[in-house]
């Protein structure tokens, strides 16, 4: 029964082929068949979910239901849910449960989605392996030694095992992005500002953006038309009317401008991957599109900028980590000093104080010109580069990792060689922009994405650009083989 | 860029982190490492190039000055370590 | 050595909004502990601050009264340091782009000169919350009520010589930010708050000495006490041939001493950096000239107006405009008495004394301002004699009703008729002879003395109603 899309699954509730109640009692087997050794999902809330099913058939036998009334899906383990532990994959919050709920899951719950659980996800989102998270790594389902990268991998590896049909992510980095490719699904990060933050546990707050994650660009479109908008308790959500992302899908790509960079296409791509970028090329020109030639010169840089924006931002995000109001507390604290130092060493892992201690540095009395200033200068630079581009392209193409997934433990000793993978994915988030990944090949029978980069606020393009690839195209129909699929 | 094991308890001290004297070294060299792939940004020149806080170009939204909120204080202090009469308890704090 | 003594200000005031600076808590004080913290103020996981609109247009009306730049862009930072008052573990503050920029406020000195104080900037910022030092099994209590109230902090230049201009410059804030209405500026209740830079230098050095801060001082007297002990501290070990060490200290009034706050003394690194989850705030001249339009009278103008309209001292004008709502109590006694003088009179004498006695407030003065004029038109048209009017005054005071009323229940109205208090003159006069001798003997000094004598027995037999004009012009008559 697993690999239904959101689509398959909405169209199945309508027909009446089968009940929200009967849909989500099959992934809740499929997620407890396949938890145990993909570790994607740190909560599973079967009775609550069953309880939301049914009163999601109720409004459907009431006539009152949406294209999204009664489809299972699962929440990133930061998005706080009310009442339900939501731990940010940290020992910090493993005993926290909010009497709130972030906007993004009050609006899918109001779009009648039926949530099952939280997944996993790297440690405050610091990560791109997943191998950061208190609970544990999490196992990439078309290969279980390798990463599902990060920090969304749980809900990548979830979706990809066909343990949910469509769940949340968040993008500070590249974390909907890099784990939707090294698993081979699609994911959108959407334009800074469109995505409430509220209640959703801040990494870095000028680059954090939730979007969704599923099986096809379709998917994306149908959950991002519920998930995005306007909250006015968050002062960086942009007021603007909604939009119906479905809209423009069918749209031919006839006259498209698809810009190629040439620091993504000549960086030092595994082979394979580099093939399969340029096969994806090869398809949008056959689809209409033009490919023009364009350079963002600064994307080297976005790496050094962006760890230094991201650790800053975040070195004071986690103050409020005390063990004062909420968290985890050391036992018997002997003063103040000892109840912050204590609680902080404690509830948190290695890379999150690495991070914390890079940031504060980066912040610090003598440094903040070298490094915080600098690295702000550098952010501006990089935006400019993609105005400049969008003036002569509509989309930019390119590969959103050089590397398909790699083994458990292969960079865990080097931090930098892990956060150079994040080459193609950082600059995104430093500019704003939207961003996609899309399945576009293998490498080693280990999926590849496809990046598609887009001007502001231009997800409905997006999203069609994406789909009308996935119409000519079926990597994003494989499956992987090791939980029961095919190939 | 290298970065001294003093320079690291200076930070950890003023982040309210706690490095275990045997994990000093390794704490250090992996900071030093990242601090010198960071040292790539050195090499331009941004003098003339105003820096950029946040990717919209938009000014903030001001709220109304009314009370939406309610009392939920048994709620918020169900998730705290350590209360009584209403208090959040920490080790005593002298000025 | 001849020392300066060189003080610079730094002033927190609360702003008087209905919900705090960045959430929908209220800001009502007095609030049961924690009550009033929501998942904003308490920092949990996930909540984003979005700032008050009223906080913004009491930064820039302040800002407007002391004429200041209102800065079209001002950024907010964060501060950060770990406190258990502070939950986020930082302050959302403005560092480098404050909403207002240079201005100045003229202080009028006990001596009746003036003085101009810069104002360097005045910026926007949460406050922390409280602790409790009480003992809870050896722990302290943390009280976030507080926490995001808006504060509008405002800090002056290095221009207060001595504590008397610290004073008068804080009485002056004092008096526009409640002209203003930005802030009930309640110091008992902590909605103005003082920080105090003293440092010292030899006299003719332009180069400043090391300054200590004396944090939180919160009363006009205190100011005024630290600053002397402060002084004293710092001079005493200059004189030594000491050095100062540039700290932070603490006013205990107990022991009128000052000391050092050991705690802190940590080299703190605030880390500032703007803040990500808010944006510039960006004010255009439409919403300033909109906010100058509404601009009331400020204390200075309407101490110069009270001088040429009322034709008053100096004095008397600066003592009537201190507080918006006394001037307003003053003019409506004017308004209905149409003596000035006297109005002024009495709204400095018996009304305030009975203010202070009883630790209330105007605007709940049992004597409204119509009554006091109505007071004061029945000295003027002699129905009452002055004296009598102070008793007339405290039965008010009392709730005993109003003017005439009481005047007429108490039968106090003065007697004039010119029949009655000639009788009353002569049997005075004739029931004293002895005086009447001495009197007629006496030279034109001393017979001024010799006349209360009859003037004191007159008032005791007319129970003080007797019109005191009239009973003077009958003795001089009489008395020959």
């Amino acid at each position: 029964m697993p690999f239904h899309s959101l689509k398959d699954v909405s169209s199945g509730l309508q027909a009446g082929t089968f009940s929200s109640e009967e849909i989500s009692a099959d992934y809740l087997r499929q997620i407890e068949a396949s938890n145990p050794e993909l570790n994607a999902f740190i909560t599973v809330t079967a009775d609550a979910a069953l309880i939301d099913a049914r009163s999601a058939d109720a409004s459907r036998a009431a006539g009152t239901a949406g294209p999204l009334t009664g489809v299972p899906m699962a929440h990133k383990d930061i998005f706080c849910t009310s009442d339900v532990r939501t731990s940010c994959g940290s020992r910090m919050l493993d005993n926290f449960a909010p009497p709130y709920n972030a906007t993004v899951v009050s609006k899918l719950a109001a779009a009648g989605m039926v949530s099952l659980g939280k997944t996993n996800m790297d440690e405050f989102a610091m990560g791109s392996s997943n191998e950061t998270s208190f609970y544990g790594p999490v196992r990439n389902p078309w290969n279980t030694d390798c990463i599902p990268g990060g920090s969304s991998g749980g809900s990548a590896a979830a979706v990809a095992a066909g343990m949910i049909p469509a769940a949340t992510g968040t993008d500070t980095g590249g974390s909907i992005r890099q784990p939707a490719a090294l698993c081979g699904i699609s994911g959108l990060k959407p334009t800074y500002g469109r995505v409430s933050r509220l209640g959703m546990v801040a990494f870095a707050s000028s680059l954090d953006q939730g979007g969704p994650m599923a099986r096809s660009a379709e998917d994306c479109a149908l959950m991002l038309t519920a998930m995005a908008g306007f909250d006015p308790l968050d002062s960086t959500s942009t007021q603007r009317p909604d939009e119906d992302f479905t809209r423009n899908l069918e749209q031919p790509l006839q006259g498209l401008r698809v810009g190629v960079p040439g620091e993504y296409m000549n960086a030092d791509l595994e082979p394979e991957l580099a093939s399969a970028m340029q096969q994806a090329l090869t398809e949008y020109e056959k689809l209409g599109a033009t490919l023009v030639d364009i350079s963002l010169p600064h994307t080297e840089l976005s790496v050094p900028a962006y760890y230094v924006i991201a650790p800053a931002e975040a070195s004071t995000n986690l103050s409020r980590f005390d063990g004062v109001r909420y968290g985890h507390r050391c036992e018997n604290p002997t003063d103040l000093h000892d109840l912050y130092t204590r609680s902080r060493d404690e509830g948190f892992g290695a890379e999150v104080k690495r991070r914390i201690l890079v940031g504060t540095y980066a912040l610090s009395a003598g440094y903040y010109d070298a490094y915080y200033r600098k690295a702000q200068q550098l952010r501006r630079l990089i935006q400019q580069d993609f105005i400049g581009a969008f003036e002569h392209v509509d989309v930019i193409i390119g590969p959103t990792t050089p590397h398909p997934a790699w083994k458990l433990g292969a960079k865990s000793d080097d931090p930098v060689a892990m956060y150079l993978e994040d080459l193609f994915t950082l600059s995104v988030n430093l500019a704003g922009l939207p961003g996609m990944s899309i399945p576009a090949g293998f490498s080693d029978g280990l999926p590849v994405g496809l990046q598609l980069i887009g001007n502001y606020f231009d997800e409905a393009r997006l999203l069609n650009v994406a789909h009308r690839y996935q119409q000519v195209t079926d990597w994003h129909l494989r499956t992987p083989t090791s939980t029961g699929g095919e190939q | 860029m290298s970065i001294e094991q003093a320079e690291i308890e200076k930070l950890a001290e003023l982040a309210r982190i706690r490095i275990a004297p045997e994990e000093l070294a390794a704490v250090t060299s992996g900071i030093a490492s990242i601090l010198g792939m960071v040292d790539q940004m050195q090499s331009l020149a941004t003098s003339d190039v105003e820096p950029m806080a946040n990717p919209l170009d938009a000014s903030q939204r001001l709220r109304e000055d009314v009370v939406t909120e309610v009392d939920q204080r048994e709620a918020f202090q169900a998730q705290a370590p350590a209360t009584q009469d209403g208090l959040y308890l920490v080790p005593k704090v002298i000025d | 050595m001849q020392w300066e003594t060189v003080i610079g200000l730094e002033i927190h005031v609360q702003l008087a909004t209905q919900s705090k600076i960045f959430s929908g808590a209220a800001t009502r004080f007095g609030a049961a502990p924690n009550s009033q913290a929501c998942a904003i103020d308490l920092a949990m996981p996930g909540m984003l601050p979005v700032l008050n609109t009223e906080a913004v247009r009491c930064a820039v009306l302040f800002g407007l009264g002391i004429d200041a730049e209102i800065a079209k862009r001002s950024v907010f930072d964060r501060k950060n340091y770990f406190y258990p008052d502070l939950p986020k573990g930082y302050q959302i503050s403005q560092l480098d782009f404050p909403i207002v920029g240079r201005g100045s406020v003229q202080v009028q000195l006990p001596d009746g000169s003036e003085k101009e104080i810069g104002v360097t900037r005045a910026h926007l910022e949460e406050d922390a919350g409280k602790s409790l030092h009480e003992d809870y099994h050896g722990m302290s209590g943390i009280d976030l009520n507080r926490a995001g109230t808006p504060l509008l902090e405002i800090v002056s230049e290095p221009d207060i010589r001595n504590a008397e201009e610290a004073v008068a410059y804080l009485r002056t804030i004092h008096s526009i930010i409640t002209y203003l209405g930005v802030s009930d500026g309640n110091m008992a209740e902590g909605s103005m708050r003082c920080d105090v830079n003293i440092s010292l230098r030899p006299r003719g050095e332009e180069k400043l000495g090391t300054r200590t801060e004396i944090k939180n001082v919160n009363s006009f007297r205190f100011v005024e006490k630290a600053i002397a002990v402060e002084v004293a501290r710092q001079m005493d070990i200059l004189e030594d041939g000491g050095s100062i060490v540039q700290e932070t200290r603490l006013y205990d009034a107990e022991r009128n001493e000052t000391r050092s706050m050991r705690s802190k003394e940590v080299a703190n690194d605030y880390r500032y950096f703007p803040e990500p989850d808010l944006l510039p705030i960006e004010i255009d001249d439409a919403y300033i000239d909109a906010l100058r339009e509404k601009l009331p009278e400020l204390p200075r103008q309407k101490r110069e107006r009270f001088c040429s309209q009322y034709q008053l001292s100096a004095y008397d004008a600066s003592v009537l405009s201190d507080s918006r709502t006394i001037a307003d109590y003053f003019e409506a006694v004017c308004d209905a008495c149409n003596d000035p003088k006297l109005a002024a009179n009495w709204v400095q004498g018996e009304l305030l004394a009975q203010l202070n006695r009883t630790e209330s407030d105007i605007a709940d003065s049992p004597v409204p301002a119509s009554e006091l004029g109505v007071l004061i038109t029945r000295i003027a048209d002699n129905t009452i004699s002055g004296k009598i009017a102070k008793q007339v005054f405290e039965s008010m005071w009392n709730g005993e009703g109003g003017v005439d009323q009481i005047i007429e229940a108490q039968g106090l109205k003065q007697v004039s008729d010119s029949g009655e208090l000639e009788a009353m003159v002569d049997t005075v006069i004739s029931a004293s002879p002895d005086q009447v001798q001495q009197y007629l003997a006496a030279d034109e000094g001393k017979r001024k003395k010799l006349l209360g004598y009859f003037v004191g027995q007159i008032m005791k037999a007319s129970k003080g109603q007797a019109n005191p004009k009239m009973v003077n012009e009958l003795l001089h008559s009489k008395l020959v």
